[in-house]
């Protein structure tokens, strides 16, 4: 029997606000243990929650841009439970009453367009975390750290619309690329900024029913969740194939062996026992100021797409790549500003940029080039002052430097040789020094003329301006 | 008079007058429960060194005629169940024997700054879990009154504290009566304010939504004195209600002339101690001699009141508590454990009293999944009718009077092992906690065996005023019936 996947996800994603959601501590990452701490978010007998405003905000632009629904009246809940590094044995979060219901994310795998549909979007707090001495197996003793507990959290939660790992991580990528242009979250899976668990279940393919399920957890980065739900699905099928019933079970991704593990029994059946936060009651989020908040959203990937291919005539390829983050758009366009060659910048960052990026594992925002220098370097060799070639080095330097491409030019005496004499003489002195190869090539074989400008870019570093090498040879060499 | 003996408003006098300093003052409050305390059990922690201190700044402020409150140098005591920056808070509970806050409350800040002096913090039931303070894990304060009786709960120590001298005046809590109910049990004063109007940061919560901190005096202008300076809005807590706060003490000469006083007739049915009842007629006719109408009202929904409670409390206590885990401050038990749950357990079986697990107990299975419905929603739905009942018959008066309690003080042990017995000394007071709304208990009498009887008087949302000026000036009338407890 063919069967198909059913998949659903919950992303919890950091908010980038300063302080922590329900106290003033700093919600900065990387800090020493517990030093980002207060009586409020340490659970001492006694503190209440205050709402952070910020959180709020945030909460509402990311809904907004996602098409969600903002409820009239939210409810803050408590889930109960108990674990050290959550010092008041309960959570706080929404469950009934979410900020916001409904909301999709386009997004589009194979050329084929699919749209996620969004379940609903809470705020919650995060939990500290434990840290162990030596490993959790063996250790007899855990610390907790308190420095994330409190931390603001969104929750979104997909409908089932996802049928394949491909499109569960093209839908990731889509909006953590929507948070990061909101500048809500930073979107780093690896320092758990942005996680993501999954809920995947198989059914015959061409039925609508709904399979058992199991919730993938623990899978730190894309390409983990797209590897540990191709593993699940194919497990499940193996189950299924073999007349077996799958297991409604939390499973955790193992990264070391690339398998997903049930936690067999580990984790007790939870009753999180929901009821609403007495110590915050309902909100109102004031209908005034959420329209504020819709007329400031900014323009999103899929809009600055559409613009890019029609204001600036690239290629979908091109606008796609460009707008997948905020900051790689902004260098375009402040590169086109003043170089206004759309797509000759478009191939630069494509190419080389984002290339040297990857190289050196940094981010747009850590790249050293700016974009004014971008544009002169690509001037200059449009101006003929330096090759192509050449460009490519100046551009290696600017990466390295962070110079400007005239400053870089200018010490490394990278100046392109126009001087038709200086040309000139040079390749007298070549041809003199090659007559076996000049009198092959006046035998006919033009084929040669590609040595002789070789030879010439070899004498000069490269810094010959090519198109006239061709010419002077080209005159030089005709027979006679 | 002996100093210890005064009130605020009259110790506020001899301090500005020079005639007594603050420091005279609190070694006489300190030298009564250095004499009394070992029979009354009022104080869990006694302050004396650093309540001299505060005695002697408060003394410094007033010598240089500084303009000061009228707290300023005077000794109050403090139920252990609010924080205190540096002294222990035991919320009379083994879980929190030794538990040193790092963080004052927002009330004890306004305190601090109002120059008042703390003698010490107060016995109560674990986590205010009580109606008798015989929940406390140092064992029941006695009644002032009567030694083998209960000071009521669960700021029994407070009230005894008021009752027996041990301090000028002090600071309770009231989740469901615990502050009118000893204060009628103690014959002495005792405020409830509107929910909201105190900040309850730093009040170890029981049950938030109905948990608000109070004054117990020893007459109702202290009370108002008390209350204003404790009132407030305040950031850090998102249920602080910001409205100002009016000058209470000027309320207390308008009379009662005119004013609209409803009876609830649920409130005098069966149960109700004959004593008690004719006690509260007799107040009655007292205010209609001042010149008082009264009103026949009716709240439909007052016998669901105590079931709603106990729904309603124990759920958000059981959330409340579960940070008492051993990982982090308190009680842990000891160990060896076999793993993270048996130590949460252990730590949880020996740290808590068995009132307070049988109130987590309830709480977690009211909010239990396929349980939620049936008990805590339910709950919470009723809880609107109850508050709609005090809407609808606050419309046609402006006051309330009703028994604090149906009884006087039982004697200790008597209700120990029977805890719905135990729930109905609350029958009277938990609606105005449910419907969030003022209520006052002031002497209003004595039964036969000399145990104070407490009126109640309950008001509407935010308005005190109206609640202490009633309270005033039955205290005014009925003065010279006053008791003062025979200790010798």
């Amino acid at each position: 029997m063919e069967y198909e996947a059913v998949i659903g996800l919950e992303i919890h994603a950091q908010l980038l606000t300063e302080s922590k959601i329900f106290c003033g501590c700093s919600a900065k990452f990387g800090a020493d243990p517990n030093s980002q701490t207060c009586p409020i978010c340490t659970g001492m007998p006694g503190v209440l929650p205050v709402l952070n405003r910020r959180v709020l905000e945030f909460a509402v632009r990311t809904a907004l841009a996602l098409g969600g629904e903002i409820a009239p009246r939210c409810v803050f809940a408590r889930k109960n439970y108990f674990y050290p590094d959550l010092p008041k044995g309960y959570q706080i979060s929404q469950f009934e009453l979410p900020l916001s219901t409904g909301g999709h994310v386009e997004i589009k795998t194979n050329g084929e367009s699919l749209r996620v549909r969004l379940r609903r979007i809470h705020m919650e707090e995060d939990a500290g975390k434990l840290v162990y001495e030596g490993t959790m197996e063996t250790t007899d003793s855990s610390f907790v750290d308190l420095n994330r507990t409190g931390v603001p959290l969104i929750e979104i939660v997909t409908e089932p619309d996802i049928r394949t790992p491909e499109e569960a991580g093209a839908f990731l990528r889509k909006l953590r690329s929507i948070l990061r242009y909101l500048e809500v979250c930073d979107g780093n899976m690896e320092q758990g900024s942005f996680r993501c668990d999954a809920n995947v279940s198989l059914r015959p393919k061409g039925t609508e029913g709904l399979g058992v399920k199991t919730e993938l957890k623990n899978m730190n980065s894309f390409r983990f969740v797209e590897r540990a739900l191709e593993y699940e699905i194919e497990r499940q099928r193996g189950v299924l194939e073999d007349g077996g019933t799958v297991v409604q079970e939390t499973r955790l991704w193992d990264t070391s062996r690339s398998v997903t593990l049930g936690m067999r029994g580990k984790e007790e059946a939870h009753d999180y026992r929901y009821f609403p936060d007495p110590d915050l009651g309902p909100f109102v989020p004031d209908p005034l100021r959420v329209e504020e908040i819709r007329r400031s959203l900014p323009e999103l990937p899929d809009e600055k797409e559409a613009r890019f291919g029609r204001q600036y005539e690239l290629p979908l390829y091109d606008a796609q790549i460009l707008t997948s983050s905020a900051e790689l758009a902004d260098t375009f366009e402040k590169t086109v500003q003043f170089f206004n060659r759309p797509k000759r910048v478009s191939n630069w960052i494509l190419s080389e940029l984002l290339r040297e990026l990857k190289r050196e594992d940094r981010e747009i925002e850590q790249c050293p080039v700016k974009p004014e220098h971008l544009a002169r370097m690509l001037a200059m060799i449009e101006g003929g002052t330096i090759s192509g070639k050449i460009g490519k080095q100046v551009f290696d330097e600017m990466m390295r430097t962070g110079k400007d491409p005239d400053t870089i030019v200018q010490e490394k005496g990278w100046v392109q040789i126009e001087d038709e004499a200086e040309l000139g003489s040079l390749i007298e002195r070549i041809l003199r020094e090659n007559p076996k190869e000049v009198e092959q090539y006046r035998k006919g074989k033009e084929k040669l003329l590609g040595f002789f400008v070789g030879q010439v870019m070899k004498a000069t570093r490269g810094q010959a301006n090519p198109k006239r090498v061709n010419e002077i040879l080209l005159s030089k060499l005709k027979p006679g | 008079m002996n100093l210890y003996e005064e009130t605020i408003h009259g110790l506020h006098q001899r301090l500005v007058r020079r005639e007594a300093s603050s420091e005279e003052v609190t070694k006489s409050v300190l030298d009564r429960i250095a004499e009394l305390n070992g029979r009354f059990n009022a104080f869990i922690t006694v302050t004396g060194q650093s309540a001299l201190e505060q005695a002697r700044e408060a003394d410094r402020r007033l010598s240089k005629g500084d303009p000061v409150g009228p707290l300023c140098g005077i000794p109050l005591a403090i139920k252990d169940v609010l924080s205190t920056r540096g002294v222990r808070t035991t919320c009379g509970s083994r879980m929190l024997a030794d538990y040193v806050p790092i963080y004052d409350s927002t009330v004890i800040r306004k305190l601090r700054d109002a120059g008042a002096v703390f003698v010490g913090k107060t016995n109560m039931d674990e986590f205010a879990m009580g109606s008798s303070t015989e929940n406390s894990f140092l064992g029941p304060s006695r009644n002032p009154y009567h030694p083998e009786r209960v000071c009521g709960g669960s700021s029994g120590g407070s009230a005894c504290a008021v009752a027996a001298d041990l301090c000028i005046a002090a600071i309770g809590t009231d989740t469901g009566g615990s502050i009118r109910q000893p204060a009628s049990y103690c014959g002495v004063v005792g405020m409830k304010p509107t929910y909201g109007r105190v900040s309850r940061f730093g009040l170890v919560a029981y049950a938030s939504s109905l948990d608000q901190i109070g004054p117990i005096t020893k007459d109702v202008t202290d009370c108002s004195l008390l209350l204003r300076a404790i009132c407030g809005y305040d950031s850090q807590d998102s249920t602080s209600v910001e409205t100002a706060v009016p000058d209470f003490p000027r309320f207390l000469n308008e009379g009662v002339k005119g004013l609209r006083i409803g009876v609830p007739r649920e409130y005098f049915v069966g149960g109700l101690d004959a004593e008690v009842e004719q006690a509260i007629r007799k107040a009655i006719d007292a205010f209609e001699r001042m010149g008082a109408v009264f009103v026949d009202v009716s709240l439909p929904h007052t016998e669901y009141a105590i079931p709603v409670y106990y729904l309603i409390a124990p759920a958000e206590a059981s959330s409340n508590l579960a940070r008492y885990d051993g990982v982090k401050y308190g009680y842990r038990a000891k160990g060896p454990f076999r793993n993270l749950a048996e130590m949460v357990r252990r730590t949880r079986s020996e740290g808590f009293g068995a009132e307070v697990k049988r109130r987590i107990m309830l709480g977690t299975y009211a909010l239990s999944s396929g349980y939620y419905d049936a008990y805590y929603r339910k709950a919470q739905q009723v809880r609107t009718l109850i508050r709609e009942d005090f809407r609808v018959a606050f419309q046609r008066c402006d006051v309330m009077v009703a028994p604090t309690a149906p009884t006087t003080a039982f004697r200790i042990g008597e209700k120990v092992g029977d805890p719905l017995q135990m729930y109905l000394s609350d029958i009277f007071t938990v609606s105005a906690n449910l419907a969030g709304l003022p209520g006052i208990s002031v002497p209003c009498g004595y039964n036969r065996e000399g145990l104070p009887i407490g009126l109640q008087i309950l008001g509407k949302a935010f308005d005190e005023g109206t609640v202490l000026q009633t309270a005033f000036a039955f205290e005014h009338q009925t003065w010279p019936d006053r008791k003062k407890p025979l200790l010798a």
